[in-house]
């Protein structure tokens, strides 16, 4: 059977207009993806049972044991983090946001490795964005800063900028100029009309020199900047000023370098600057495919789109102190349990020693890094496969991704409303 | 579920024109009944100022902008924070509290209905998310027009049919309830970073103007029979002189349904501006009242109280302006094909005269309108203010007193640039029960469903507030007024006591209201060739993806009406 119109959750971009084949509950083709899409709906090493470290090996459990289990060591814990959240879909965050609320922890998002500068530079000073159809439609100009979308977010450029037909953009190829910023020449500043190579560690000084340029005081730029000639800084900010629409794409190259949420926050006031003259915005390349969605849940629970402590009985925000590898790194949660992420391979190496250190608890369908720290690990349905819910696009269009096939496992909101259920039982709420 | 009884409540319903009778109110299954049924639980509500429960017709709590107006603001997340207590959730936030905040806060001033004022279609289900977290109020979202690419070109082209089964078929795809038009025109020519300056300005590209779009929605509006008539938040929002856009709109308001207006005008105060700049500015107040009396149009204050709050709106180039007036921060988010919105902090100071105008014009349009039905109780909020100033409003507009003692504390100068000072009038119990609840109903078109007064057959919707009206008097017991406003005895919604001087006590489970015009097959536009490829080509989600899946509304209730198409 053919079903069309499948939303792909891998990454931001959440295309979704795959056509998936499904023979006997399983999915067997996919077009229209990109690679990363069909390695998601094809690859399949699913663990098959709840399995509980014990000495050096794994005892295989049931779910009701597993869940009991999860339930006791997260009751047991001085301060629980709970994090991950950003590959499952909205209706399983909300209940972690409640579960966190009810076990006085932490519960944080993968934002705290990726866009949390982008969230703390917004809060100094806002978000001039769109969703991507307004892109797709007007620009003219569009710049990747920081991105390399052709590998991260392969059909972002084919869907909704360089290389698609908008309203009022008809020969789209031709008709928009692509400035790829980046400190190396990835395969997408390959097809950029300009191409700025920055000096690893100096976005903020060409951000700030753009500034300057773009409300006529170039004469304060001396003749290069951060390995950039003056010479392509008036002319990348020419093009920027008599664009009729323009797009900013960044990415972690700029939140994750020397001066993070600084340089957002200067990216952000280029933006604001260039509004004084014509069209401009600015977009996160977000990348995991519900990210975005977890810092919507938990900003309407809690207020707060990250790193939310609820030890005090209130919602308690302040990113470096509350955010994931800071708890982690100074010791101070006695139990974690990870859903939609591996952190065992994507957070510093003191932080995942610490995870192996106390009780961890992952929700996984399938056997990552994470496992090897893992006390328990509970596999679950893979939302967008083999279960459905709500995502949140990287510009916060919300999009529901669909169930496939049938499954014998059940999803990431079956298992935490049953650790929360089971959590209040105990707590007499 | 066991009935209650009511007793002895000092009850107010304009609807059912009770106007300070001491009666008993039975309740059963959710509804007021003749019969509470064998051993009901008995509230007394002796010396209680009872009323159907409070209806806000013009709010934003719920969906993008508003949890974007949260994202970016964790300095009014702290601002307004309690702890996990009882059945209730964590809350963050003042302006923009978060949903349970929302609903809580809304609970204990008797607030059982909200609208939310702004929702774009594409991103509905968002809405809807939060509706289903806020859940202590029946929801309704009004659902935005003005730049709709298919609705203006079917605008261009004079095609009302085809304008009204574009509505049709929106309306239903994402549960939306009502139109809305934000700044029409404006917010597709902000796409460009431009603006509309005027109702006869044309829009960019699309050879419409305001006027003209306006003109139409109200015609497909009733073609489609909905509950609620198009809901306007007109051009030039916040401009000084544009009081003069706001009386050309109202000119162009037909008289189509007899049993509700024609037109909602949205927070009528940032429209009645005159003068030519920020120095100049005063009040036009009058001259819109002038023009509202008597005329099929209802408006809502979009009242003005000072201190910190958050505006936020679809009016994306409103937003630009007051942004490079206050560079605080600015936070803008466009949606494809449909709309625009944008988002600033700000703080209305005592110190600063055009605030002292604002403050003053939303208190003069409804002590200037000579029927209450027609201008009811708002702050737009937060753009305004934070719903929770609504005890305070309600002593002002009670007492000419109070008017009085503000005013000294303003710049002295709003004397002169407003009538405020000179009005005597001081509303009535009874006034302010239409301006609160009973107005809304009407105007939303949803009395039908019990909303908004207390008859047998009505939704138990109730607010008990520790309020004497034979014992008080509001001209001069301000303080006594606003406590009671702010803090019901009880808050009985569908039948349950959900709030108990202003704890809320159980769990909720609200509805969601939604309108649905049945079109002929051949106004079916999930069938229309033109139509589907625009969206095929031009939007960014699929057609088939688009719509909100009935998951998002666990309990719906759709007003479905036969369009006259």
């Amino acid at each position: 059977m053919k079903v069309v119109d499948v939303v792909c959750p891998f990454c931001g971009c959440l295309c979704d207009d795959l056509v998936v084949e499904v023979c006997d509950e399983k999915v067997v083709k996919v077009e229209n993806g990109c690679t990363l899409a069909s390695e998601k709906f094809l690859g399949d090493h699913r663990l098959q049972s709840p399995i509980l470290r014990e000495g050096f090996g794994w005892r295989e459990i049931g779910y009701e044991e597993a869940i009991s289990v999860a339930a006791d060591i997260l009751l047991a814990a001085d301060l629980p983090l709970l994090y991950g959240w950003s590959g499952t879909h909205g209706e399983a965050q909300s209940v972690g946001v409640h579960l966190a609320e009810v076990l006085g922890g932490v519960i944080d998002n993968t934002s705290t490795v990726c866009h949390g500068p982008s969230i703390l530079a917004i809060q100094e000073v806002g978000h001039p964005g769109c969703t991507l159809g307004q892109v797709k439609n007007r620009a003219d100009v569009v710049v990747y800063w920081g991105a390399n979308a052709i590998e991260a977010h392969p059909r972002h450029m084919s869907r909704y900028t360089t290389f698609t037909q908008g309203f009022f953009v008809k020969d789209a190829h031709l008709a928009r100029t692509v400035i790829v910023v980046d400190t190396r020449r990835t395969e997408t500043a390959e097809i950029a009309d300009e191409f700025v190579q920055v000096e690893a560690g100096y976005d903020y000084e060409i951000l700030s020199a753009l500034r300057a340029i773009v409300r006529g005081r170039e004469d304060v730029i001396s003749g290069a900047v951060g390995g950039v000639a003056k010479t392509q800084l008036i002319r990348v900010a020419e093009i920027c000023k008599r664009a009729k629409f323009g797009a900013i794409f960044f990415g972690l190259g700029l939140t994750m370098s020397a001066g993070k949420h600084k340089n957002i926050r200067n990216a952000i006031e280029l933006v604001e600057e260039l509004n004084r003259h014509t069209k401009w915005t600015i977009s996160p390349m977000r990348g995991h495919w519900n990210v975005y969605g977890s810092n919507e849940v938990f900003t309407w629970i809690s207020g707060y789109p990250f790193a939310v402590d609820f030890s005090r009985g209130i919602a308690f925000y302040n990113p470096g102190e509350t955010t994931s590898v800071d708890i982690l790194r100074r010791g101070e949660c006695d139990a974690c349990l990870v859903v939609g992420s591996d952190p065992g391979a994507h957070l510093p190496r003191a932080c995942a020693a610490h995870l192996a250190k106390i009780p961890t608890i992952q929700l996984d369908p399938h056997v990552n890094a994470t496992t090897h720290l893992a006390t328990l690990q509970i596999p679950v349905a893979v939302s967008g496969i083999d279960a459905e819910g709500t995502a949140y696009r990287m510009d916060g269009v919300p999009i529901r991704v669909q169930k496939l096939v049938e499954t014998k496992f059940p999803d990431d909101t079956e298992v935490l409303s049953a650790i929360y259920r089971r959590v209040r039982e105990v707590k007499g709420q | 579920m066991s009935g209650i009884l009511v007793r002895n409540a000092f009850v107010i319903d304009p609807i059912k024109r009770i106007s300070g009778e001491v009666m008993d109110i039975a309740i059963r299954d959710g509804w007021v009944v003749e019969d509470a049924g064998p051993d009901p639980v008995v509230i007394d509500a002796s010396g209680c100022l009872t009323l159907p429960g409070g209806i806000d017709s013009h709010t934003h709590v719920c969906g993008t902008k508003v949890n974007f107006g949260r994202y970016m603001s964790p300095e009014d997340m702290r601002a307004g924070r309690t702890a996990r207590r009882g059945v209730m959730h964590v809350t963050s936030g003042y302006s923009v509290p978060t949903t349970f905040g929302n609903s809580y806060r809304y609970s204990a001033m008797g607030y059982t209905t909200l609208l939310e004022g702004a929702m774009a279609p594409l991103e509905a289900r968002h809405t809807h998310e939060e509706f289903t977290a806020t859940p202590h109020q029946d929801m309704l979202a009004n659902t935005l027009f003005d730049g709709n690419w298919s609705v203006m070109e079917a605008v261009r082209d004079r095609d009302i049919k085809r304008v009204a089964a574009i509505v049709a078929w929106t309306l239903s795809a994402v549960k939306g309830f009502a139109i809305k038009l934000t700044n029409p025109g404006g917010t597709e020519a902000w796409g460009w970073g431009q603006d509309v300056r005027g109702i006869h300005d044309q829009v960019p590209h699309f050879g419409v103007t305001p006027a003209e779009i306006i003109s139409a929605m109200i015609e497909a509006n009733e073609i489609l029979r909905l509950p609620h008539s198009v809901h306007l938040h007109c051009n030039n929002l916040g401009v000084p002189g544009n009081y003069r856009t706001t009386l050309a709109t109202i000119d162009l308001v037909p008289d189509l349904n007899p049993l509700r207006q024609s037109l909602y005008l949205t927070h009528a105060q940032f429209h009645a501006y005159g003068g030519s700049t920020w120095r100049d500015i005063d009040s036009r107040a009058e001259a819109i009242c002038q023009a509202v009396n008597g005329k099929p149009i209802v408006m809502d204050m979009g009242q003005v109280m000072f201190g910190r709050t958050t505006t936020m709106t679809a009016d994306g180039p409103m937003e630009w302006k007051l942004y490079m007036l206050h560079h605080n921060k600015w936070s803008n988010h466009d949606v494809e094909l449909e709309t625009g919105s944008g988002i600033i902090p700000v703080y209305y100071s005592r110190k600063s005269l055009v605030n002292c105008v604002m403050w003053a014009i939303g208190l003069e349009l409804a002590l200037l309108t000579n029927d209450p039905w027609q201008c009811l109780l708002s702050t737009d909020n937060p753009n305004g203010a934070p719903f929770v100033k609504y005890p305070e409003i309600i002593a002002l507009l009670m007492s000419r007193r109070y008017r009085e003692q503000e005013g000294t504390l303003l710049d002295p100068r709003t004397s002169h640039r407003t009538a405020i000072f000179s009005i005597d009038r001081e509303l009535s119990w009874e006034e302010i029960a239409v301006m609160t609840r009973a107005g809304q109903a009407k105007a939303l078109g949803i009395t039908g469903l019990g909303k908004g007064h207390l008859g047998v057959g009505a939704a138990a919707d109730l607010a008990i507030y520790p309020l004497d009206p034979d014992g008080i008097d509001p001209a001069v017991q301000v303080q006594e007024v606003i406590a009671g406003f702010s803090r019901t005895k009880y808050t009985i919604k569908r039948g349950r006591v959900v709030a108990r001087d202003g704890e809320v006590i159980v769990e909720g489970a609200n509805a969601t209201i939604w309108s649905r015009s049945d079109v002929p097959s051949q106004y079916d536009m999930g069938q229309d060739p033109a139509f589907t490829e625009k969206f095929s080509q031009y939007y960014t989600v699929r057609m088939k993806n688009y719509p909100v899946q009935e998951a998002y509304l666990p309990r719906g209730v759709c007003i479905r009406t036969e369009a006259a198409l």
